[in-house]
């Protein structure tokens, strides 16, 4: 057995989960306007290679990483447009530009295949890096890794605490209300899903600039949009809690090294399915926790309050129905 | 949709010429920049694209091979669109169709014996498999509450997961399990290739048979209306005493039965086992090919053959001209989106305003 040291582990789970918990609160953002981003899985791959390919030809790691996010901002743009002001299906779109984007992806980073590229260097916070446990846990990261941990709260404090935010959420929860109150809604609709992309584009950066660097088919980021997916919805539209369920998958990831040990005939793929029935099953709690007479069953019972509470968090009424002013 | 007064047959036919010109333009614009892009030769790519598809027979029949499931995929979506719904999930109905005939197919093993029962037996068991997972989709959309995309979106990957897990577990070829997939079947239990066509007669017949069925329900019976007028207005189609919920399950259980054969097809008279990859992505782009078809039915077979085409052809960009072969999957997207931005283009001249 390893000689495992658990601030190592915790440093390693905290910057495995760096570009899940960028994208979960970039889709979190998104989504909080009302608008559904599908196009993740594939707008992070080809974010990921545009970000390894542009820093490659500028030998820049900032070219790179700007790169990644313009790929991920010009995608939920597309998505955008065609959802909010060509009255598409959002899915739909989001869906077609989620298989589109992988294969361009593929297709124009195949010359550049398992080259060796340029990566990110670990930036060790002075002072605080000498810090006991945290200074490992914590100070001790690659550059993206800080920014998906200040990102969190500065999203979170963004969104619940500023005018800019309590407007975005107007038009997420009753965009026709906040038109009346002269906020336009397809115009904040457009700037959040930029604004989401943006992040989205740099987890995609972050994968193939830091986390796993490189670029190739697979690359290894393949499946982590749908997961980033299915943790917003588990977070419940919240971006901390967004973050946490991509923490949790992380750690769910390490353990799946381990319990590859104990357990060889299951394929470590295998555990990194559970976010999926725990997306469904936040769904169907939230579901329920709209019926009244679940709740009035639920009060009898201390749990089941307790777990209808939890999972109170409404999704955005407006999600997924596209604004059209009268 | 209705036409404005004022516009006759003749502007109706120019204007879906020039759609067309617009869409055609648009795709090959993008797709001859992806390929600037790369550095790749745009004439050759193409050359090789048609080569590589409708060259010869046997690449032909490879082009059949892929079309049967798609059209299988893309009947069942009908049966969801039609009512509203957005079955993502057709993958893993897919996944698990192919699944249910691979559980029946190991049993046949065992019991060498006749093999057109145990083949029945595994088309029986993959309609069930595929409804079974649809319905699960269906049953938590209409009494759990749960949107039919998320739920189905991740009952794909639970069905990925269970694949793999019988791949690595109970399934696992003898000596070492690997990703190469469970034991090949003998050829008995293979679906038997008409030697002249390089095809499976019955494969084809039956995606035939699912077109012409799909055609006669959703068109000609009762089902069909009620799916419409439920999709149309769901709130009036409850004042005329239909059950929305009710008809969503059945619309559910009919595309995941028709996914669940093309799974077993996959099984039964493509590979002869099951591997990790099983659904070739053909549920997922199914539904492109609907999209594509504009949800109508007699556009389902030619559309869904030049998606198999260039899935075909693009085998050939890696060997010919080192190029991955996703650029297919490029063109197709690029065609989907470009075909959506006309419809939508459409809307606005017909009702004149802004979109």
């Amino acid at each position: 057995m390893i000689d495992f040291d658990i601030s190592l582990i915790v440093a390693g789970v905290i910057a495995g989960a760096a570009p899940l918990v960028l994208a979960t609160i970039g889709e979190t953002l998104t989504e909080k306007s009302g608008l559904i981003n599908l196009s993740l899985d594939g707008s992070i791959l080809l974010a990921a290679m545009a970000a390894f390919v542009i820093a490659l030809k500028m030998e820049s790691l900032l070219a790179g990483f700007a790169a990644g996010a313009l790929v991920g901002a010009t995608a939920a743009a597309v998505v955008a447009m065609f959802g909010i002001f060509l009255g598409q299906n959002q899915v739909a779109v989001g869906f077609v530009m989620t298989l589109m984007t992988r294969d361009l992806a593929y297709f124009i980073g195949n010359p550049y295949s398992r080259i060796q590229g340029f990566h990110t260097a670990p930036m060790p916070v002075p002072l605080l890096e000498q810090l006991p446990f945290a200074g490992v846990v914590l100070f001790n990261h690659h550059l993206p890794v800080y920014l998906s941990i200040v990102l969190t709260g500065a999203c979170w404090w963004y969104i619940y605490r500023t005018s800019p935010g309590l407007k975005l959420q107007a038009v997420g929860e009753n965009p026709k209300a906040a038109h009346a109150r002269g906020i336009n809604p397809r115009r904040v609709q457009l700037l959040y899903a930029v604004c989401g992309g943006i992040l989205v584009g740099l987890a995609g950066a972050t994968f193939s600039l830091c986390t796993k660097p490189g670029w190739g088919r697979p690359q290894g980021a393949e499946g982590i949009g749908w997961i980033a997916l299915a943790l917003v919805i588990f977070g419940g539209w919240h971006p901390v809690k967004a973050a946490a369920g991509a923490y949790l998958f992380s750690i769910l990831q390490v353990l799946g090294i381990f319990l590859q040990e104990w357990l060889p005939t299951i394929p470590s793929q295998v555990f990194q399915v559970a976010p999926f029935p725990l997306m469904i099953f936040t769904l169907l709690i939230m579901s329920f926790g709209q019926n009244p007479s679940i709740q009035r069953r639920a009060e009898k019972r201390k749990w089941a309050a307790q777990l209808l509470r939890f999972f109170s968090n409404m999704a955005p009424a407006g999600l997924g129905r596209s604004y059209r002013p009268d | 949709m209705t036409a404005t007064p004022n516009s006759s047959t003749g502007s109706i036919l120019f204007r879906q010429v020039l759609e067309i010109f617009v869409l055609l333009g648009f795709v090959s614009a993008f797709t001859i920049l992806v390929m600037v892009l790369t550095g790749a030769p745009p004439l050759a790519a193409c050359y090789h694209l048609f080569m590589g598809s409708l060259g010869s027979w046997v690449k032909f029949s490879h082009v059949v091979k892929a079309w049967i499931p798609l059209t299988l995929c893309a009947c069942g979506l009908l049966f969801t669109f039609r009512i509203g719904l957005w079955n993502i999930g057709v993958e893993g109905q897919l996944i698990m169709g192919s699944v249910f005939a691979t559980w029946v197919l190991r049993m046949g093993m065992e019991r060498p014996g006749d093999g057109s029962f145990w083949l029945t037996a595994a088309l029986a068991a993959s309609v069930i498999g595929g409804a079974v997972w649809a319905g699960i989709a269906g049953f938590l959309k209409t009494k759990g509450g749960v949107n039919e995309i998320f739920a189905g979106l991740g009952l794909n990957f639970v069905a990925q997961a269970v694949v793999l897990w019988l791949i690595f577990g109970p399934w696992k070829q003898p000596g070492v399990a690997s990703m190469s997939g469970t034991e090949t079947f003998p050829v008995p239990l293979w679906l038997q290739v008409a030697p002249a066509l390089r095809i499976s007669t019955a494969a084809l017949l039956i995606a035939a048979s699912a077109l012409v069925l799909t055609g006669f329900l959703l068109g000609c019976t009762r089902v069909g209306l009620r799916l419409k007028a439920v999709g149309s207005n769901p709130f009036a189609a409850v004042l005329f005493g239909l059950r929305p919920d009710l008809l969503m399950f059945v619309a559910m259980l009919f595309a995941g039965g028709f996914a669940g054969i093309a799974g077993n097809l996959q099984v039964t008279s493509i590979y002869h086992r099951l591997i990790p990859s099983i659904s070739s992505n053909y549920g997922y782009l199914g539904l492109l090919v609907v999209m594509l078809a504009n949800y109508n039915i007699w556009l389902i077979a030619p559309v869904a053959l030049f998606f198999a085409c260039l899935n075909v052809g693009s085998i050939q960009l890696p060997m010919m001209l080192q190029l991955d072969s996703s650029l297919g999957g490029v063109i197709q997207g690029a065609l989907v989106l470009a075909t959506l931005g006309v419809h939508a283009w459409r809307k606005t001249k017909n009702t004149g305003n802004e979109p």
